[in-house]
């Protein structure tokens, strides 16, 4: 048979590792824990979450992964597979049904339903994908595997008698005798339709539809008469029952590992696909980045934040992309800019396109170049701990500390408003130390603070502004953009408005 | 089943949407008290008048179809009244009995459809006998075959079938149910069957039977089995249940039909009774075709002013055979207003297939009937009253098409004398290059001027008649429009110089 190990992973340790994954610090910072719960919500029965927990550190890794999602990108393709996945969604309902059942007819009549549905899972993602053009390694060993798979005598045979029960239980008619307590039951002998008779009578009188008085009788499941009128049944096609029977004994355990793995593992991919076409729908842009752990240069285009785009999108509300490019030694983005003006977002934007490159998924924004690094780490603003005697100040540099102990110049870091609990003269000054360590590490930086003094602070670093409209500063645009900061705070911008700056008045007041 | 006797080939239908200017023809024309005249206090009259006359006929064949119709029930009002007591009185039963089918239970719903159905035939009898009566006496197309098909419908056979299936409905012999094993061995599929006809059965028989027959009894003791089997009793119940309160809704929607075609003619009875008893005169119309030019009439007079002063009031005769613009000028309170509301009544009546209210009364069937009239100052104040009546008109202008007629009253009037003919002449001259007639009531004399000196043989000029002296009497004459609307006159009667007529006192209230 052709080897297949994972559409997910090329080294079978790493995939058992991936198991125990937990969720990485830095996700709630990122928003990506939000992100994430929405992309596996109503897949809980797959178990995705540590896979998204599993960043890969392996270029080969991602490009494994990257090949399989282009492939995906074929509708024809995705169809066969959610084709795939709803019948083995089947073959799991009916199995769990079994052991809520009483009765051995009923059992077994489940259990064929199943392999039915399995069968018809296997068989049409086997010819589904037999014609489609792939180009991964993954998807063309999975299409070997199944190919084989369901050419095998093993499962040939078993699902040619799976069926032709299915079609012999299937063409049994009869009928049931009410009368009393008693119930009598035998074969079907053409008798008539008596509702239909009743309703060719009054027929005539039609104007219009009426309202449907079908009331809804009867639970899903069989009761104790049922099952004693399912009996009487198999009494009268003995040999059809006993077939089904010897089926049910012969085949416990008829679905294959592989599959099953699969089954599972694709929808780490479907997951996200579907999350993300949600946002393509609104006219927002993902694509494959270009990923490398040598290139100290990293940018996209179009870019956001998916958690608050999703959110977004659900409200109907518009969303800003923005851009970020760092040249060859440039290693640190600082943003300034007025509050509530999309610093924050462009932070964990940051942070976002570099984990899920690391996942190997498309990333948010026209064109991404993205550096595959060691390790993540954020610093954010958080709440006081009061149980925490140090202080909030000895607290950030504590976490500080912390972060510059453990990164490498592999690292990206990402530091949003620290310091904020002592005077400016304070944050200015210690922020400088901070960045100095930074640039000797050389990893990259994202810096969201307040103080502009640090937008030229180093060679290595960029300055970024998120600004506002040049005739209405009350407006945010959300845009945050690669300039020097402006040092003008927003009152300023209020009092142009109401021509009342310094320059203004003095053309308002004439000399 | 149907009885076309509102079209040959269709029911009347309530719920067709009424013409977008519903509320002006009601407000301007004063069609509440037409339809009040025709309802007599009942609120189902009330509703078939007012479809019927807002929703006109606009082939003259079809007019003509509901004519004859309307001139047998005129020569046979007892027997109408006595088939519109059959619908009503079935529905008050089934008011009264069941409230509705509504039941949670199979059982439940087969009896009260039992019942119902029984109560039902006994009105469908009555109707058979007064089909088997007057018949021969009836001469419209419409009634022939309205007869003919209750007598060919509710034959001896039909009745005999129905009462067979009430009394097989009881099932004195059991229920007997189909069904096929759907997915997990489960009953589905369930039909209720007919039981084969009751044969005396020997033992040979019983012997010489190929099929097997299992049975099994449900214990006294056994609840839970002896609900299951109720259950699924109720199953094969279900269908039939539903299958005759179907058929019993559909005979209710049969007689709610007749109901409803017939109340259009029982307002019409209501209409003329009353009439005669004011010693109004009226008379049976003749349509024209849409494309033609008609409108000639012989003591026309406002049937909603003779409604509400309870007697007959002045007519006027008019020759406008050819004519697409008419012109009214004249005395103020003169009767201008009174003849373009009997104008526009006619027309409604005379496409609904009614009489209308004249000696002599013919006209083509128009598209759509507008009316723009004066009103009163807008109690919101949104728009000013000039802006008022240009978005009403703009309205009018959204919906017309060619061959409509639009009637105008003082339109305009909310500006000066120049700038209200300026708007007039060059919308009325829009409208008759687009073939839409046009009934203007203006005292404009600038405006109907401008039309009279064109010497257009497509224009009529009507002036309200002015005896020397002052008195007015109501009668309109073909004429020049005079320079002056004799507001003195109007003045001395208000402040009682002249003592005024005392016909002409109860006019004036109420136009």
């Amino acid at each position: 048979m052709t080897s297949f190990l994972s559409i997910l992973f090329l080294d079978r340790e790493i995939a058992e590792q991936a198991e125990s994954a937990e969720q990485p610090a830095y996700f709630p910072d990122l928003n990506l824990d939000q992100a994430i719960k929405e992309m596996i919500s109503g897949r809980q029965d797959y178990r995705l979450k540590p896979y998204f927990y599993t960043p890969l550190h392996d270029i080969d890794q991602i490009l494994y992964r990257q090949e399989v999602g282009k492939d995906l990108e074929n509708p024809l393709l995705m169809g066969e597979i959610r084709a795939f996945a709803e019948q083995m969604v089947l073959v799991r309902r009916y199995l769990g049904l079994i052991d809520q059942l009483y009765f051995k007819n009923h059992k077994e009549g489940w259990f064929l339903e199943s392999v039915l549905a399995y069968g018809n899972a296997v068989e049409g993602l086997a010819a589904g994908i037999s014609s489609v053009e792939l180009q991964s390694r993954g998807l063309k060993a999975l299409r070997g595997y199944l190919r084989d798979y369901v050419t095998s005598d093993q499962f040939c045979a078993m699902m040619a008698e799976a069926r032709k029960i299915k079609h012999e239980l299937t063409s049994i008619q009869y009928c049931i005798h009410i009368k009393g307590n008693g119930v009598q039951v035998r074969s079907y002998e053409a008798e008539p339709d008596y509702s239909q008779e009743v309703e060719q009578t009054f027929l005539k009188f039609k104007q219009g539809a009426v309202k449907d008085y079908h009331l809804k009788i009867g639970r899903a499941g069989m009761s104790s008469v049922e099952a004693q009128i399912v009996d009487c049944v198999a009494k009268l096609y003995p040999e059809i029952f006993s077939a089904l029977n010897r089926f049910c004994q012969a085949h416990l355990d008829f679905i294959d590992e592989t599959v099953r793995g699969f089954d599972r593992e694709i929808q780490f991919y479907l997951a996200y696909d579907e999350f993300i076409s949600r946002l393509k729908q609104a006219g927002l842009k993902f694509s494959y980045p270009r990923v490398s752990n040598t290139e100290k240069t990293v940018w996209a285009y179009e870019a956001f934040d998916i958690a608050l785009a999703n959110q977004c999108v659900a409200l109907a509300l518009p969303i800003v992309t923005n851009d970020f490019e760092l040249g060859e030694n440039e290693r640190i983005i600082v943003v300034t800019g007025p509050n509530q003006g999309g610093k924050t977002t462009f932070a964990r934007m940051f942070g976002q396109i570099h984990y899920l490159a690391s996942l190997g998924l498309p990333v948010p924004g026209q064109e991404a170049h993205v550096f595959l690094c060691d390790q993540i780490y954020t610093h954010f603003e958080k709440e006081e701990d009061i149980r925490n005697l140090r202080g909030k100040l000895q607290d950030d540099l504590v976490r500080i500390h912390e972060i510059l102990k453990h990164a490498t110049s592999d690292s990206i870091l990402i530091l949003n408003e620290i310091f904020t609990s002592t005077s400016l003269k304070d944050a200015a000054f210690l922020s400088k130390r901070v960045m100095e360590d930074i640039s000797q590490l050389d990893a990259f930086c994202v810096w969201v603070t307040f103080i502009d003094e640090l937008t030229s602070y180093q060679k290595k670093t960029v300055s970024m502004v998120s600004t506002v409209l040049p005739d209405n500063p009350v407006i945010r645009t959300f845009k945050v953009i690669r300039k020097p900061a402006d040092g003008i705070s927003f009152a300023i911008h209020i009092a142009k408005k109401y021509r009342l700056t310094y320059e203004q008045i003095k053309e308002r007041i004439p000399g | 089943m149907k009885a076309y006797l509102m079209y040959p080939d269709r029911d009347l239908d309530l719920e067709q949407p009424l013409p977008f200017n519903e509320e002006d023809l009601v407000q301007d024309l004063e069609l509440t008290t037409l339809w009040n005249a025709m309802a007599r206090g009942d609120k189902f009259l009330y509703r078939v008048a007012k479809y019927a006359i807002l929703t006109g006929l606009k082939n003259p064949e079809e007019i003509g179809y509901r004519q004859e119709i309307l001139q047998d029930c005129l020569s046979h009002p007892e027997v109408i009244r006595e088939m519109y007591q059959i619908p009503i009185e079935a529905m008050e039963n089934k008011r009264k009995n069941w409230m509705g089918i509504f039941t949670y239970h199979p059982s439940g719903i087969l009896s009260s459809s039992i019942e119902m159905m029984e109560m039902f035939l006994d009105e469908l009898r009555k109707l058979r006998r007064i089909a088997e009566e007057h018949a021969s006496t009836f001469a419209s197309r419409g009634f022939r075959a309205f007869f003919e098909m209750i007598q060919k419908e509710l034959d001896d056979s039909f009745f005999l079938e129905a009462i067979e299936h009430l009394k097989a409905l009881k099932f004195r012999q059991g229920v007997l149910l189909g069904a096929r094993l759907g997915m997990g061995n489960e009953g589905k599929d369930y039909v209720l069957l007919k039981m084969p006809e009751k044969k005396r059965r020997s033992v040979s028989d019983i012997v010489l039977r190929k099929k097997p027959v299992y049975s099994f009894h449900i214990s006294e003791w056994d609840d839970a089995g002896a609900r299951a089997l109720s259950e699924l009793k109720d199953r094969g119940i279900n269908l039939v249940a539903n299958a005759l309160a179907q058929s019993a809704d559909h005979v209710d929607s049969f007689f709610r039909m007749l109901q409803t075609e017939l109340a259009f003619y029982i307002g019409c009875l209501n209409l003329y009774e009353k009439l005669k008893e004011m010693g109004c005169q009226v008379a049976f119309p003749s349509p024209a075709p849409m494309t033609e030019r008609k409108h000639s009439f012989r003591g026309l007079y406002d049937v909603c002013l003779a409604l509400t002063m309870k007697q007959k009031v002045v007519g006027n005769d008019g020759r406008g055979d050819g004519k697409e613009l008419v012109i009214i000028t004249g005395a103020n309170q003169g009767g201008k207003s009174t003849l373009l509301r009997g104008i526009g009544l006619a027309q409604l009546m005379m496409e609904c297939g009614m009489f209308v209210p004249a000696d002599e009364f013919s006209a083509n069937v128009c598209a759509h009937l507008f009316t723009h009239f004066k009103r009163k100052e807008d109690a919101s104040m949104k728009s000013g009253k000039l802006d008022e009546e240009l978005n009403r008109m703009s309205d009018i202008v959204n919906h017309l098409i060619p061959h409509s007629i639009v009637l105008f009253n003082e339109s305009f009037a909310s500006t000066n004398e120049r700038e209200g003919s300026e708007i007039g002449r060059q919308i009325t001259s829009a409208f008759l290059d687009r073939h839409i007639k046009v009934f203007f009531v203006t005292h404009f004399y600038e405006f109907a001027h401008n039309f009279y000196i064109q010497r257009d043989e497509r224009f009529l000029f009507l002036r309200a008649e002015r005896k020397s002296g002052g008195k007015r009497t109501f009668k309109l004459i073909e004429g020049e429009p005079l320079s002056t609307s004799f507001g003195e006159d109007i003045y001395s009667t208000v402040f009682g110089n002249t003592s005024p007529a005392p016909e002409l006192a109860t006019q004036e209230s109420a136009t």
